[in-house]
């Protein structure tokens, strides 16, 4: 996770919001370091994470989660020791917090394999227009409430990498938002737990379903956190602005900031944030 | 905004990403609930708490929730689900026979439209208005009201005029500067629709609170997030003067500023006066006639 980001929201892993949808997207630019950041976040808040991973493999993730050090001082220590950490997706997923649906992999065994319960990518196989019920059903049992006798973890947590891959795989824009609104009342309401989502923003005004659903997601978000690219172009220095929006679907706006833009630079292993136009490189 | 409850019949409540409109329609909400009406609230998009939320308890009595947000497909087949579905659910509202006015909330159509034809839902908004209109029993009519919630960008200009041409009152959320606004249009019969904009706030228990105008141009508060970044405190050059520089630069005369001593200088031009030599090696096609070329003219 990036320390800067958490700043930015004001959040971190101990004192994480419940019950909230997060809502990433990106425009004109790569997003998914907002991904990797919310899946350490969580595992580093001891919460139970279901992540569908459509686009990358598990080997990926597991490898830049690594990478993603940050500082921390190892408590009890006399004196004080300082040792960087990153987060091992393959050690979560053997102790039981995370449970990763590799949907690169899996797709082939829709069509290769003989399945007794439906595939959470069954819709693979259908003809007509399917829904994605069994990969909601996929996500209520592995967010389940585990049994006496194991460790609790603090919330459930489903991260989806990402969405609009699934308009693209030939559902429609209703099919995936009535699967978040599922999610959302098994996660969300049932189970105080967070949900996070990245949604491409293509920008081409004949993507109709994509914005359809890019649109009906924002109106549920209770946080929306958009990557752009520069409008200028390409920059070796600043890559991106990422615009930060707080909405409460049914509350009265707070006093707060409800609107942030920062720019950022993204590193081997972190990200660095800065108000517009103050990036080190212009100084 | 009172006109907006008072003319009755079909409001529709445009919101927006940016300008979220469930805090007006609660707060209409709230409004028809304390001047005694019932309210039916067709909840699509959040759950039973999340709407209750904010509401005393006076208020929550006289609110009746039908969730169509837990199971709206029946999914779940525990037969807890609305029944018909969610078209099933809307015609439902339809058939009641509660006497006494009422409003019926319905959050949000966007959610009706992506789920049932809009011809359906133009049907049941139509038959709603119409069922107090013409009770059985000669009774006369009791008002009844429609509050529907619309999220602009998730339709085409189609389902948006489709739903225009039957309300009879139109609120357009927008606002700057953090200060919601409401743009209301409303159509009386054989009177020209009239406009009005009307700036607002939503208080935490839901009530409005009306302001006269635009907020004023205030200075921009301290952003708690970002310390204030001084631009100057890394640069690699230089941008401030020693006391000895600044005494320098004050009395140094500039080259082209005319002073009465450097009049005296010029004037006083003489053989002290280091003169400047020019250098002239002629090129082999030089011309180096000593004539004087305006010998020929005529002045």
């Amino acid at each position: 996770m990036f320390p800067e980001l958490n700043n930015l929201l004001n959040t971190t892993p101990d004192r994480a919001e419940q019950g909230k949808l997060t809502l990433l997207c990106d425009a004109k630019t790569d997003g998914s370091f907002l991904v990797h950041h919310f899946l350490s976040f969580y595992l580093k808040a001891n919460c139970k994470v279901c992540f569908v991973a459509l686009i990358q493999s598990f080997s990926h993730y597991n490898i830049v989660g690594q990478k993603l050090v940050n500082i921390v001082e190892l408590r009890g220590a006399v004196p004080s020791t300082w040792v960087t950490q990153g987060v091992s997706l393959t050690a979560a997923r053997e102790c039981g917090q995370l449970v990763f649906l590799e949907g690169l992999k899996s797709s082939v065994d829709v069509f290769f394999r003989a399945q007794a319960a439906p595939h959470p990518l069954q819709f693979l196989r259908e003809a007509d227009a399917g829904n994605l019920q069994p990969l909601y059903e996929f996500v209520r049992e592995a967010l389940k409430p585990v049994g006496d006798g194991q460790a609790a973890w603090r919330c459930p947590v489903l991260l989806v990498d990402d969405l609009s891959v699934l308009l693209s795989l030939g559902l429609g824009a209703v099919a995936v938002l009535d699967f978040v609104h599922y999610c959302r009342v098994a996660v969300c309401w049932e189970r105080k737990g967070n949900i996070v989502a990245l949604v491409h923003d293509s920008g081409d005004a004949e993507d109709e379903e994509n914005d359809i659903l890019l649109n009906g997601l924002s109106h549920q978000s209770h946080l929306i956190l958009r990557a752009e690219g520069l409008a200028t172009g390409f920059c070796r220095d600043v890559h991106g602005q990422l615009r930060v929006l707080w909405r409460t679907p049914s509350q009265p706006a707070a006093q707060r900031d409800r609107s942030l833009t920062y720019q950022y630079k993204i590193q081997d292993k972190s990200v660095s944030f800065f108000a517009k136009g103050m990036s080190p490189a212009v100084l | 905004m009172e006109s907006v409850l008072a003319l009755g019949g079909f409001v529709l409540l445009r919101d927006s990403v940016e300008w979220e409109g469930r805090s007006l329609l609660k707060a209409l909400i709230k409004k028809s609930a304390l001047c005694g009406e019932q309210v039916h609230i067709l909840g699509c998009e959040v759950s039973e708490d999340e709407f209750r939320e904010g509401f005393d308890s006076s208020i929550n009595s006289r609110l009746i929730y039908h969730d169509l947000f837990r199971d709206p497909l029946n999914w779940s087949q525990t037969g807890e689900a609305l029944p018909g579905g969610p078209l099933g659910a809307l015609q439902a509202m339809c058939r009641r026979t509660h006497p006494g006015p009422v409003t019926i909330a319905l959050d949000s159509l966007s959610w009706l439209l992506l789920h049932i034809p809009c011809t359906a839902l133009c049907q049941a908004l139509g038959a709603l208005s119409r069922q107090h209109a013409h009770p059985g029993g000669g009774s006369p009519a009791e008002p009844v009201r429609v509050l529907g919630l619309f999220h602009e960008e998730l339709h085409g200009p189609g389902p948006l005029g489709a739903l225009s041409s039957l309300a009879q009152t139109e609120v357009t959320l927008s606002g700057t500067m953090g200060q919601a606004s409401a743009h209301i249009l409303s159509r009386r019969p054989r009177q020209r629709p009239a406009h009005q904009t009307q700036w607002f706030s939503i208080l935490p228990d839901f009530s409005l609170d009306l302001q006269g105008g635009p907020p004023l141009e205030s200075q921009p508060h301290a952003d708690p997030h970002t310390a204030p970044v001084d631009p100057t405190a890394h640069v690699t050059f230089n941008l401030h003067l020693s006391k000895k520089e600044r005494e320098a630069k004050d009395s140094l005369t500039l080259p082209f500023q005319f002073s009465s001593e450097k009049q005296q200088a010029l004037l006083r031009a003489g053989p002290s006066q280091a003169t400047s030599h020019i250098f002239y090696e002629p090129d082999a096609y030089d011309d180096l006639d000593q004539e004087d070329p305006d010998d020929d003219l005529d002045v």
